[in-house]
Formats: C-alpha cells, sequence, structure tokens
C-alpha cells in the first residue's frame, strides 16, 4: 500500500512535466490573484477574464515563433502575510510577466519579489497610487484612487447634495484606507464634513457602525471596503432601515453584491471600469464561455452576470501578450524595457501607460443597483477636470 | 563519565553545524535564486529562531504563553520604523506627512532595538500577568497580543507607526547580497545571512539554557514549589524567561520584515502564534534542534513540497481527485492532527542534537 | 442621550445573547475538564456553514435548523472522542495544544469545501424582518434572542439541578477523580457536556448569522474568543456567570463602537478619537483586569489549585 502511495505522489509530481511535452514552445504569464479570503470572490473574477481572454487567444507569435501560453496561478489569500509564497511561487516558475491583484495591499506586498526577479507586473484593477509610484516594474490598466475618490466625491456633493460623509473601511486596508483618504480630501475641499471610522479585519457586526452614521445625520454612507464586508453592511443597513445611499468604489461592482441588494430598500452607488453592453461582441462571448463552464459559472458567484474586473483581467491578458509580442522574446526583463510604450484598443478603452506606468484614463462609469431585479444600471459617465 | 567523552558530541555538533552553513552558502552561489528552496530556507531560519524563543518559555520553563505574534509585532515595526530611508519616507507615510521618525539607524543596531523594544514590552505585560496560572496565562497573554495588535492600527498613532498600512521598503534580505557597479550579484548572501543571525540567537539561547539560570527555569517547569523551596526566586526568573524569549521573538519580527518585505499589523494574528506553538509540539517540547528541524520541515511543507496538493494534477487522462485549492491545508491539519495525538513527543522528544552521538542512555539519565 | 445610547444597546444586547450561547459551552467544559476548547468558536461556524449547505441541498427550512442543531452536537460529541479523549491522562497543554489543532483542522476544511470565500447565510423568514423599536430600526432577532437565552438557560439550569445526567455533571466538575471512584460514567458525562455545549452554539450560530448573514473559515474565531473571555468574567464554571459575562461584553464592545458618537454629541469631544478601533481590543483589556483583579470571576467559586 505504501509503495503504491508512494508511487501515486511521484506520478502526480512528474504530472506537470508530461503536461508541458508538447512540440510548441510555452510562454508563462502569472495570474496572481486571490482565490480566498476576503477578496476571494473579485480575486476569482478577475481571474475569469484572464481565463477568458486565454481561451480566444490560446497562443501568442514571439519573434516569429508561436509560443503557447500557459497560465500559472497563484492565490495570495486576500492577505499581506500570504502574498510573499504566492509571488515566490510565480518567480520560482519563471512566468514572463505578471496579472494581478486585486486589492492593492497584496500588491503592494508582493511587488518586491517581482521586483528582485526582474518580473513586470500589471495591476488590473488595484487603484492605489502606492502600486506603481516609485518603481519601474509595477504598471496598471484601470484607473487610481485619486481619481476615483474624487469622482465619487464630486457625484456625493454636486449629483448627491450630500453635506456630511461617513466612510468606514478597513484597518491595514491599503484600498480602502487610501480610497477614503481621496475622497475625504475631495470631499472637503467641495465644502463637506467627512467623518471616517474603522474596523477590524474580521468584524461581521455592522450595526454600530450604521447607528453612528444615522447619529452623525450623515447624507451618504461611503464603504469601498471588499465583497464579504459589503454584502454583510448592505444586509445589516436593510435590517436597521438605512434611508442614505451607500456609495462604494470598484470592488463593490460584482453580482454578488447585487444579491445582497436585491429586495431591499438600499440604495448603491458605485464607480466602475466598465458598464456591460458597452461592448456587445466581449459580453456575449464572455457569457457564453461562462455557461458552458460551470466552474467559471461557480467563480463568478452563479449567474453570469458581467463584473467590470473581469473586464480589465482581458484587457490586462491583452496587454501582456502585446508587451511580448514587442519586446520579441519571453525574457522577463526585456518585455519590462518595454512596456512604457505599449498601447492596446481594450474593452475598456484605449490603454497607454504614463510616465509612473499608470494607464491614462479620464473617465469612470457610476452605476446603481435596480433594487427589485438585482440588476447593476448605468447612471452616468464621469470625469474629472 | 570522562569529559573527553562528553565533549565528542558538541565537536559533531559544531561541525554538522559549520557543513549545513557551507551548504547554504555554496548553493545560493549556484542554484538560480527565484528557486523555492531559497524562500524556504529563509522563513524557515525565520520561523526557527521564534520557534525557539517560544520553546524556551513553554518547553523549559512551563510558562504557557500564547503573545508570541504580539511580540514580533512590536519587532518588526520598530525595524521597520528606524530602517525605512529617509527619501522613502515621504512614500510610505503618504496621509502623516512622512511620519515622525526622521533618522534611520543601520539593520544591525535596528533588530538589538527591535528585540529590546519587545522584551520591554513583555517586561511590562509580565508584571500582572506571570502571576497567574497555566492557561489563563494563556489567554491573557494571547489577549495581550491582541491589545497590541489594535495598537498599532489605531490611527491617532500614524506619524509613528503609518496607521494600519503598510511599512516597506526597508531594507530586506536580498539588500545582503554584494553587487558590483552595475547592480548585477556577484555573492549571493540573502540566504545565509538569515541563518547567521537565527544561528546567533539560537546559539545564546542554548548557552541560556545551559547556564544556571537555565537550570533554575527547567527546575520551575518541573516543580513550581519545590523550585521555590530550593531558593529559586520564582517572580524574578519567570520575569527573566518571558523577557529573554520576548527579546528573541522581537528579534524574529524583524526578520520576518525582512523576509515578507512589507510589514503590516494585521497579519500578526493569534493565527500565527498557534502555527509556531504547533511547530513547538511537532520538533519536541523542551527541544532546541526538534524546534528547529521542524520550523524547516512545516515551512517546507506548507509553501513548497505540499503545494501540488492545490493544484489539479492530471495522471494521464486521469484526474486526480479532491486536488484543489486548500486541500494542502487540510492534508497539512490532518498530519498535525496525527503527531499531536499519537507522537505526542514530537520529532525529538526532549533530545537535542548534542545528545544523539553519545551514550543517550546516560545522558538521559544524568539529566533526569 | 438616551436616543443616543439605545441603539448601541440593542445591538450589544442582540450580540451578546449570541456569545452568552456559546460561553455556555466553554464555561461547561472548562468546569469539568479544565480545558479551554479552542476548537468550540469553530464548532459555532461549522454549524453555519452547514446550514448554508444544508438549504443549498433544497431541504425546506424547518426541517434544516433541527438538522443543524444535530449535526453540530454531533460533531461536538466527535472532536471531544477523537482529539480529547485520548488524552485524559495527558497534561492539560497537550489537550490545549490538540483543541488548538481541531481548531486549525476545522478551519481549514472549510476553506476547502468553501474555496475560501463567504456564504451566503439562508434568510430565515419571519426572524429576519425588520421592527420598529423606540425609535430603532432593528431585526426581529436581536429581540428574539435574549430572550430565548433566557428560555434556554432556564431550561439548562434545570436539567443541572434535577436530573441525574446534571447531578453528575456537577460532581465531576466538583472532583473529578472522586466522582469517577463513586461509579460515575465520566465519559457519558464529558460527552453530554459536549453534546450540550455544540447544541447550544448551534443555536447561537443560527441568531448570529442570521443576523450578519455571511459565514467563512474564520468567522467562529472572533465571537469563540470573546465568548471565552465571557465566561472568563463571568468566573469559569457558573452559568449564569457565563451568560451574565456575554451580555455585558456584547454591549461594551458596541457602546466602544459608538463611544465616539456618544461623547461627540454630548459634547465632550469636539472631533472624533477613532476609538472604535479597539471594540476587538476591549474584550481583552477587561479579560486581563478581571483576570489579576478578581482571577474567579464575578460568579465563580473560589477553588483551592491543588498543587
Amino acid at each position: 500500500m505504501k509503495k503504491i502511495l508512494a508511487l501515486i505522489m511521484i506520478l502526480a509530481l512528474m504530472a506537470p512535466v508530461f503536461a508541458v511535452a508538447d512540440d510548441m514552445p510555452v510562454v508563462k504569464i502569472g495570474v496572481y490573484e486571490p482565490a480566498s479570503g476576503d477578496s476571494g470572490a473579485g480575486g476569482k473574477q478577475e481571474a475569469l477574464g484572464v481565463q477568458y481572454a486565454n481561451v480566444v487567444t490560446p497562443t501568442v507569435t514571439i519573434g516569429g515563433v508561436e509560443y503557447k501560453v500557459e497560465l500559472v496561478q497563484a492565490d495570495n489569500g486576500s492577505s499581506t502575510d500570504k502574498a510573499p509564497s504566492a509571488a515566490q511561487k510565480l518567480v520560482s516558475e519563471n512566468v514572463s510577466v505578471v496579472l494581478g491583484s486585486y486589492g492593492s495591499g497584496v500588491s503592494i506586498a508582493g511587488s518586491q519579489y517581482f521586483a528582485d526577479a526582474k518580473i513586470p507586473a500589471i495591476g488590473l484593477t488595484c487603484t492605489n497610487p502606492q502600486v506603481t509610484a516609485g518603481n519601474s516594474h509595477y504598471f496598471r490598466v484601470c484607473f487610481l484612487d485619486p481619481f476615483q475618490g474624487t469622482v465619487l466625491a464630486n457625484y456625493a456633493s454636486k449629483t448627491l447634495g450630500a453635506t456630511t460623509a461617513y466612510c468606514l473601511g478597513e484597518l491595514g486596508n491599503d484600498y480602502d484606507q487610501g480610497l477614503i483618504t481621496y475622497f475625504k480630501q475631495a470631499f472637503e475641499a467641495l465644502g463637506g464634513t467627512v467623518i471616517k471610522e474603522d474596523f477590524p479585519t474580521g468584524n461581521s457586526d455592522f450595526t454600530s457602525y450604521l447607528t453612528n452614521a444615522a447619529m452623525y445625520s450623515a447624507d451618504v454612507f461611503f464603504c469601498p471596503v471588499s465583497i464579504a464586508y459589503s454584502t454583510q453592511i448592505i444586509s445589516q443597513a436593510a435590517g436597521q432601515g438605512l434611508e442614505i445611499p451607500i456609495l462604494g468604489g470598484d470592488t463593490l461592482d460584482s453580482n454578488v453584491v447585487a444579491q445582497a441588494a436585491t429586495g431591499t430598500n438600499v440604495k448603491i452607488i458605485i464607480t466602475t471600469f466598465y458598464q456591460e453592453g458597452a461592448n456587445a461582441e466581449f459580453d456575449a462571448g464572455f457569457k457564453a464561455w461562462m455557461n458552458s463552464d460551470a466552474e467559471a459559472l461557480t467563480n463568478n458567484g452563479g449567474n453570469d452576470m458581467i463584473a467590470a474586473v473581469s473586464v480589465m483581467g482581458y484587457d490586462g491578458y491583452y496587454m501582456a501578450l502585446e508587451a511580448l509580442k514587442a519586446a520579441g522574446t519571453i525574457d522577463s526583463a526585456a518585455v519590462m524595457a518595454i512596456l512604457p510604450s505599449v498601447e492596446i484598443d481594450g474593452v475598456s478603452g484605449h490603454i497607454a501607460f504614463d510616465e509612473n506606468g499608470d494607464a491614462i484614463r479620464t473617465s469612470a462609469f457610476v452605476k446603481t443597483i435596480d433594487n427589485a431585479t438585482g440588476e447593476w444600471m448605468f447612471v452616468s459617465e464621469q470625469t474629472v477636470d | 563519565m570522562n569529559k573527553e567523552q562528553s565533549k565528542r558530541p558538541f565537536i559533531v555538533t559544531w561541525v554538522v553545524v559549520a557543513l549545513i552553513y557551507a551548504a547554504v552558502f555554496i548553493s545560493e552561489q549556484i542554484m538560480p535564486p527565484s528557486s523555492m528552496l531559497f524562500t524556504v530556507l529563509k522563513k524557515g531560519a525565520t520561523y526557527a529562531l521564534v520557534a525557539v524563543s517560544m520553546n524556551l518559555l513553554n518547553g523549559f520553563t512551563g510558562i504557557f504563553s500564547l503573545g508570541q505574534a504580539g511580540f514580533m509585532l512590536i519587532g518588526a515595526y520598530v525595524y521597520g520604523i528606524f530602517t525605512i530611508p529617509l527619501d522613502v519616507r515621504a512614500q510610505v507615510y503618504q496621509y502623516f506627512n512622512g511620519g515622525l521618525v526622521q533618522f534611520t539607524v543601520p539593520v544591525v543596531i535596528a533588530m538589538i532595538l527591535s528585540g529590546l523594544a519587545a522584551a520591554f514590552f513583555a517586561f511590562l505585560i509580565g508584571l500582572p500577568v506571570l502571576r497567574l496560572k497555566s492557561d489563563y496565562l494563556a489567554i491573557a497573554t494571547l489577549g495581550f497580543a491582541e491589545i497590541i495588535r489594535a495598537i498599532f492600527q489605531w490611527n491617532n498613532l500614524g506619524p509613528l507607526t503609518n496607521g494600519s498600512n503598510m511599512l516597506r521598503l526597508f531594507p530586506s534580505f536580498n539588500d545582503f547580497n554584494i553587487k558590483d557597479a552595475n547592480g548585477k550579484v556577484i555573492v549571493y548572501l540573502s540566504t545565509l545571512i538569515p541563518f547567521i543571525i537565527a544561528g546567533v540567537c539560537i546559539f545564546l539561547i542554548v548557552m541560556l539554557i545551559r547556564s544556571n539560570y537555565g537550570r533554575a527555569f527547567k527546575a520551575i517547569r518541573d516543580d513550581e514549589v519545590a523550585a521555590e523551596a530550593m531558593g529559586i526566586n520564582l517572580a524574578h526568573h519567570k520575569q527573566l524567561a518571558f523577557c529573554i524569549s520576548s527579546f528573541f521573538a522581537g528579534v524574529g519580527g524583524a526578520m520576518l520584515a525582512m523576509y515578507q518585505t512589507t510589514v503590516q499589523a494585521k497579519s500578526f494574528t493569534s493565527a500565527m502564534t498557534y502555527e509556531i506553538l504547533l511547530i513547538v509540539v511537532i520538533g519536541g517540547v523542551g527541544s532546541i534542534t526538534g524546534s528547529v528541524l521542524s520550523s524547516f520541515l512545516f515551512v517546507a511543507c506548507s509553501e513548497w513540497w505540499l503545494r501540488f496538493l492545490d493544484e489539479k494534477q492530471m495522471i494521464g487522462n486521469f484526474e486526480v481527485p479532491l486536488l484543489r485549492n486548500g486541500f494542502r491545508l487540510v492534508v497539512f491539519s490532518v498530519i498535525i492532527m496525527i503527531v499531536v495525538l499519537f507522537f505526542r513527543r514530537g520529532i525529538m522528544g526532549d533530545r537535542e542534537l548534542w545528545d544523539m552521538g553519545a551514550d543517550s542512555k546516560a545522558e538521559r539519565g544524568a539529566k533526569q | 442621550m438616551w436616543d443616543t445610547v439605545f441603539p448601541y444597546l440593542l445591538s450589544g444586547i442582540s450580540v451578546g445573547g449570541q456569545y452568552a450561547l456559546i460561553a455556555i459551552g466553554y464555561t461547561m467544559v472548562y468546569g469539568i475538564l479544565r480545558l479551554i476548547n479552542f476548537a468550540h468558536g469553530d464548532v459555532f461556524m461549522v454549524a453555519g456553514i452547514v446550514m448554508v449547505y444544508i438549504v443549498a441541498a433544497g431541504v425546506p427550512l424547518w426541517l434544516s435548523i433541527p438538522l443543524v442543531l444535530i449535526v453540530t452536537a454531533l460533531v461536538g460529541f466527535l472532536i471531544e472522542r477523537i482529539a480529547y479523549k485520548p488524552l485524559r491522562s495527558a497534561p492539560r497543554m497537550s489537550v490545549m495544544i490538540s483543541a488548538i489543532g481541531v481548531s486549525y483542522t476545522l478551519q481549514n476544511l472549510v476553506l476547502y469545501i468553501t474555496g475560501g470565500l463567504n456564504k451566503q447565510y439562508p434568510t430565515i423568514p419571519w426572524i429576519s424582518e425588520t421592527i420598529v423599536l423606540d425609535a430603532a430600526k432593528t431585526k426581529l432577532v436581536t429581540v428574539i434572542t435574549p430572550i430565548l437565552v433566557i428560555i434556554l438557560v432556564a431550561a439548562l439550569v434545570t436539567l443541572i439541578n434535577k436530573t441525574k445526567i446534571g447531578m453528575a455533571m456537577r460532581a465531576v466538575s466538583k472532583d473529578f477523580e472522586t466522582s469517577q471512584l463513586m461509579g460515575i460514567k465520566i465519559n457519558n458525562v464529558i460527552s453530554a457536556t459536549f453534546v450540550i455545549g455544540s447544541f447550544l452554539a448551534g443555536v447561537g450560530s443560527v441568531l448570529y448569522f442570521t443576523n450578519y448573514s455571511t459565514v467563512i473559515q474564520t468567522s467562529g474565531a472572533m465571537p469563540g474568543l470573546k465568548a471565552f473571555v465571557a465566561a472568563v468574567f463571568g468566573g469559569i464554571g457558573s452559568i449564569p456567570g457565563a451568560v451574565i459575562g456575554a451580555f455585558i461584553i456584547g454591549i461594551m464592545e458596541n457602546i466602544i463602537k459608538g463611544l465616539d458618537v456618544i461623547l461627540f454629541i454630548s459634547g465632550l469631544i469636539d472631533k472624533p478619537l477613532g476609538l472604535a478601533t479597539f471594540s476587538d481590543a476591549f474584550t481583552f483589556a477587561l479579560l486581563i483586569v478581571i483576570l489579576v483583579v478578581k482571577p474567579t470571576g464575578l460568579f465563580g467559586e473560589a477553588a483551592t489549585d491543588k498543587v
């Protein structure tokens, strides 16, 4: 019995070796995303976009040779202490470029490992400025928090007429803390008052925070937190009959959040990267693929509603392919050197990098949830002057 | 037993240790730095130090403390606060105008400060807590670790601790590599350095355990009342063991910061303490060698060897069932439960490397 | 002032009641085995996950709740038989480590099964409804919790005082060895303790997760620790003590979360201090104070420590 077990173990270890024994050379792209933890749901949706892109375009021609693109996944567990080993795993697999991660904190935590190995990373939806600031290996295809915070503050102040905003973030979550800071700056510049509170990681009783917002007579409840917490906040807000709108960032753009708000009276307004319907061809293809793959559908939260993060994953994949083509080699250092000048026309619009390695973006979509149907509805496209 | 005989195992020990260090140094020069092996060695060395420091308390003094993560947190933060280069402080402390501390100290001094800060906190905590008995003490120290975590996350301390945001860009293990003018690495030291730091600290702990103080600690563990009757000052010795253990936990925290390249209070949870406690138990409560061995085994299994359990594996066209994200941890926890239930003495029991060569029966007899 | 504080009291009483149901399990096990059952919080979490999967499998709600309670009690029973019973004669530290190992195993098992994602807890009709209570809106479960806790505790106290197994439990917690010599089947008593404790944790989980809507593998850790603190606070081994301790901790914790507002509205401070950060830490500070000042807790009996 023991011997058989040992044999199975050895075979299992060697399995990847057999899998690669194809005739086509392979280029590896690292998918550095959370598959568990508070951001797991979002990370899975983001990875879905990358996987779909990989199904659509499984090969790439680099320097005249056709390569098979292999995705290497690493779960950073939504936590900064698990991030190093996930990043190290990608490095040890010799990936040419890394995509991700959902969540700015884990992106920053893994950053140094990619830098030391001279592997470029393309952030898909990590919006905190610190991800790309002061380094030359991290790029990103989405907009940034100073921009998003300003858009949200403008919307709250000008469209909703809010004068007091209650902000709630998770302690030690760089995304929450960053976005709230920029929202606060912009909202106060518009003459508003901001009250900011934090909850400890793992908290699930938000009733007192909701009471706090009411006590301060806030006009909006701004909670750009991860999906796990936002669904809890929404359901408890429904229970307490919260009357003010909940404002959120791109993390809330998920069908999981929409499901939580369905059948309640909680109004939710968010900013995000993409609105379903903007690119009919992509939408149709992506939905068809998810519906044909049970696992993909599960990872998307059970239905085929398109999350904006999946679109960013899709665009990020093509950005990586374009960079590989332009570099003409699978050497990661060469890809890093060429990346600043790579441009693509993605599903989410034209993407080109500025001197920081950030995508130049001037508009964000504002969406809200139809509480009756549980669908995301387009409100407006916002720019900042 | 004559002196000649009792010295031999120590020579053997030194030779083994020297060989390990040489192997680490050589393999780092010849193998690609991206290999998972080095990650495991770096993290393993860090955990080895922390596990040994916990063993000093739990295994040798009989104080069941669960505050390890809290002391590591203090160490990691002190290290980060004092070593982040001045020119990037504005970037790290972005919400706090570059922070309060506007100077840096050399890495070695920062590490010692880390240890001292942790020891100082341990001293304060120890005053009320060490009077408590076994599991009450455990739960009180666990509580203290949680309180420390909340304090470090408090926004009003932001200028010092950066609030709940991460500290980063401080010197990490990779900065020990010697580079030429073009930034190309000539000599790799990034794995050897953590080995040296952990090695020196563990050596100090071993010396302590073999001194009069160490014998007093063991006496307290075996029977508090008898120890007191023999003239051992209980409060004094417990406080001493607690502070020394915390000192090394603090240094371990600084090493963890260097390994992770970022520090955030959020990640120093009680789960981290439990992990270290399990390492100590697997290695054998009361064996330094065991703690060190099991640290490397634990890290290698969780980060490297069992990773394949987390991914789908195909044998020919047959997909191995059950394998998907998280399975590694299930297998891992089952192994741990088996050790805890059926191999209660762990890998080494209470034996040490230097006991192995000698006539172990005589040695053990002499010990008891 | 009352209008300001009332909503926090309400949140506190609700969460306190849920802590109470977990704390009873801690205090009973500790009373008998002198073991901090670290896995108890995870049993509570497992109850939540089991409910999610049972309902997802199509079992109607009226059947699924009793089913969850039975499964939870069974889980508690099995944990004791597998992980604690073999260590009956081992040092206390070994058993505690085994408890930590069980906690680790349960969490990882749930992580594996759920894929590490938050699971939406099924909505239980009636008790999820919103009601208005003196200007504060809340879910009906908030009001039901304390009432249910009182009923359950009354039943439990009767069980312990009036039945044979209850008498055995009291005897064992007084003196383990002697009661064994007197012919009490110690293993049955211990199993009964675990079954009752887990059953109550199961009830607690239904109330808790109805209120807070999602379950993940780490959901049980914090409530578990806090319930333990509540048990110590009330005097470990004392059931009414654990319940009162739990209510005090639940209320204090929510008052801390709202302390900034309360101070702000009453004009004592002019800008928020961010005290909500300490909502968890406060519980532990309370624990340490009580351990140092009055180690037997509010209602604990002073037991002479045998050397």
